[in-house]
């Protein structure tokens, strides 16, 4: 028999009796629909992190904390030189730097005595009160601390240069229209008032260059300013009095590009044994990338079971159709049709049955996950832009398809060689 | 002047069951048969006319004896060329029609040219022809679980005939039938024999069906007991 007319033999016979078969592609339509969901999450919060830590363009720094000296033995005494005073505050910005001791200038030549470390940078701290432009309405805002040694996922614009002399601010894509400008395009290389409050209770104001607007995310929130800016403004803010030793909340270390990931972690824990707390973003994210992989693992899991008592289905339906065409198999054989072409003709059946159910269950779960993916990102998770919880990529859409096919296969298999083993004389008199 | 020999049985038997239930089915059967014979095998229910028929056919081998189709040994083809060879030479009629069920009276006829891997344009054009030629043409595209017992098995003939065999083998071809419907089914097969020198091997318990044959070969526990046309005495 020619390899075309098997196959549309095939396809004939699934729908020959159609209740069976649908009742078999609806197991398989039940595996293959939650392993595209389950494998979409994955790839959803996979892309969104790696997109987040690619747009940061920090993957050669340590986020540096001073941890709380781990005392056993009762408070820890005073020491001009190296207790530092600690606020009590979260420190802002980016997840995981947690309250701290400040960093002294001390810590931070420590810092840069490792091995590997090729530049600390403290992260300075600015608090502003308001931001306006041209005399419009004032707003809050928060200057993000990494932000000048971070990059920021733009809507417009360019990303912050550090060694410019002029003062250059990112502004977030919500303050565009409440600032009154038409579009984030209009908003960059004007000049907005940043409104500080310096020690002494005095209010200022610095002007500013918008150079960029970006897009708010998890790991960057708030605006951006680079080091002139923030220098600028701590500089206004201290008003000129001595606020004693310089104090810092966190420092960024840059690493040698050129370390290993098993050098990074030595390094990081050399760093970590000197007292200091040392986080790469990869750090801070495989955390949650840890836990959603876990959960993606038991849907997968709970996935692949369903798909497994599909087979047996398989196995039933196709076992009892080779029953029911017992005869038909023997007038086959009878008219000279080889048992290799049996076994393939039933195979076929089971690679239709596992292709039906596979896209369906595929095609329904792009759908639903589509439109579920477009409310959730409107809705809960309007926070985060750039979330697309629901990813779908062709490849493993393509690859569960294979995979249930090839578990059809398999299934179809055992019946298949039932029917190619059948003797056409015992099959002709079979009633 | 004899027609050339089709099918060469000598001293064939076969046996059936194991230990004590073991039974001869067939006992040392000699026969042959020539081109355009017509041919009943007639003999009760267990006289072993059906095993006859199934070892002529190439559906089962024989455990004594040897068996050529056209001059060849069947023992020495592979399962391949004898799959071929029931293919090409061979058609089938049986009592029970064996159509697929939910599949057009087309798809029905055309199994055997579909197995053979002729392309869809030629099985269709000459299963067409075929039915035309035993008026059946306006029911190509009927369901064949739609059509009358009498339709039914015209369907199943139009199927042997499809692949142009050299021989058709009846199992009791009117067996399912009624006495006007098998009537014609009979004329049918007769006139294929008749008009194209298909040979023609009726399977039969019915001794009026038999009748109308050239040559009868009665079967009883499974041994010949007469042979119309045996090769001494061949028409």
């Amino acid at each position: 028999m020619r390899p075309q007319d098997l196959l549309a033999k095939a396809a004939h016979n699934t729908f020959r009796s159609k209740l069976r078969t649908t009742l078999t592609v609806l197991a398989l339509f039940v595996g293959a629909f939650t392993l595209t969901l389950t494998t979409a999450v994955g790839a959803g919060v996979t892309d969104y992190v790696t997109t987040q830590v690619a747009s940061l363009g920090a993957d050669d720094v340590f986020i540096v904390t001073r941890t709380a000296a781990t005392t056993t033995d009762g408070p820890t005494p005073y020491d001009p030189d190296t207790s530092s005073a600690s606020d009590g505050t979260t420190a802002p910005g980016l997840p995981g730097t947690g309250s701290s001791d400040p960093l002294t200038e001390a810590d931070l030549d420590e810092l840069a005595d490792f091995d590997g470390i090729v530049s600390v940078d403290p992260i300075q701290v600015a608090a502003v009160d308001y931001v306006e432009y041209e005399g419009g309405s004032r707003y809050e805002l928060t200057i993000n601390p990494t932000s000048s040694v971070t990059k920021s996922s733009l809507v417009a614009g360019k990303q912050l240069g550090d060694g410019s002399s002029a003062r250059q601010l990112i502004l977030p894509s919500d303050y565009v229209d409440a600032l009154g400008f038409d579009d984030a395009e209009s908003a960059i290389g004007s000049t907005v008032q940043l409104g500080i409050t310096d020690v002494l209770g005095k209010q200022h104001t610095v002007d500013a260059e918008v150079v960029g607007v970006a897009q708010e995310s998890l790991l960057s929130s708030g605006a951006g300013g680079n080091t002139t800016l923030v220098a600028e403004l701590a500089d206004v803010q201290a008003a000129g009095v001595d606020t004693g030793p310089a104090r810092y909340a966190i420092a960024v270390a840059h690493f040698d590009t050129t370390l290993t990931a098993a050098q990074v972690d030595d390094l990081k824990g050399e760093i970590t044994a000197a007292g200091f707390g040392a986080q790469t973003i990869q750090d801070q994210l495989g955390v949650i990338k840890t836990v959603i992989d876990g959960i993606i693992g038991v849907l997968n899991a709970f996935a692949i079971v369903a798909l497994l008592a599909a087979a047996f289905g398989i196995v039933n339906t196709l076992l009892m159709s080779v029953q029911e065409r017992t005869r038909e198999i023997g007038l086959m054989k009878a008219m000279g049709m080889r048992s290799g072409a049996v076994f393939t003709l039933f195979s076929l059946e089971a690679i239709v049955i596992g292709l039906l159910g596979s896209a369906i269950g595929a095609g329904a779960a792009i759908l639903l996950g589509t439109a579920l993916s477009g409310a959730l990102s409107a809705g809960p998770l309007a926070a985060l832009p750039g979330l697309h919880i629901l990813l779908f990529e062709p490849g493993s859409i393509l690859g569960i398809m294979l995979l249930i096919t090839a578990i059809a296969f398999l299934a179809g298999t055992l019946p298949a060689r039932r029917a190619a083993r059948k003797d056409p004389i015992e099959s002709l008199r079979y009633e | 002047m004899h027609a050339e020999t089709v099918i060469d049985a000598q001293g064939i038997g076969k046996e059936y069951g194991k230990g004590t239930e073991r039974f001869a089915a067939l006992r040392d059967v000699t026969l042959r048969i020539s081109k355009g014979e017509c041919v009943a095998i007639v003999g009760k229910s267990g006289s072993g006319k059906s095993t006859l028929m199934h070892l002529l056919a190439l559906l089962d081998t024989p455990d004594t004896g040897t068996l050529a189709i056209d001059g060849v040994d069947a023992r020495s083809l592979s399962r391949a060329r004898l799959s071929e060879l029931r293919n090409r030479t061979f058609g089938f009629v049986f009592q029970q029609f064996f159509l697929a069920p939910g599949t057009s009276v087309l798809d029905n006829v055309t199994l055997p040219l579909e197995i053979a891997g002729v392309p869809p344009r030629r099985r269709r054009e000459r299963a067409l022809a075929v039915l035309e030629g035993l008026d059946l043409a306006e029911k190509a595209s009927s369901n064949a679980n739609d059509l009358s017992g009498g339709q039914k098995q015209r369907v199943v003939i139009a199927r042997a005939l499809v692949g142009d065999p050299t021989v058709i083998f009846a199992d009791e071809p009117t067996g399912n039938l009624d006495t006007a419907t098998g009537g014609i089914v009979e004329d049918t097969l007769f006139a294929l024999n008749r008009d194209r020198g298909i040979t023609l091997i009726i399977v039969t318990h019915d001794e009026e069906l038999a009748s109308r044959c050239s040559r009868q070969i009665f079967l009883r526990d499974g041994a010949i007991v007469s042979d119309s046309g045996a090769p001494a005495v061949a028409a």
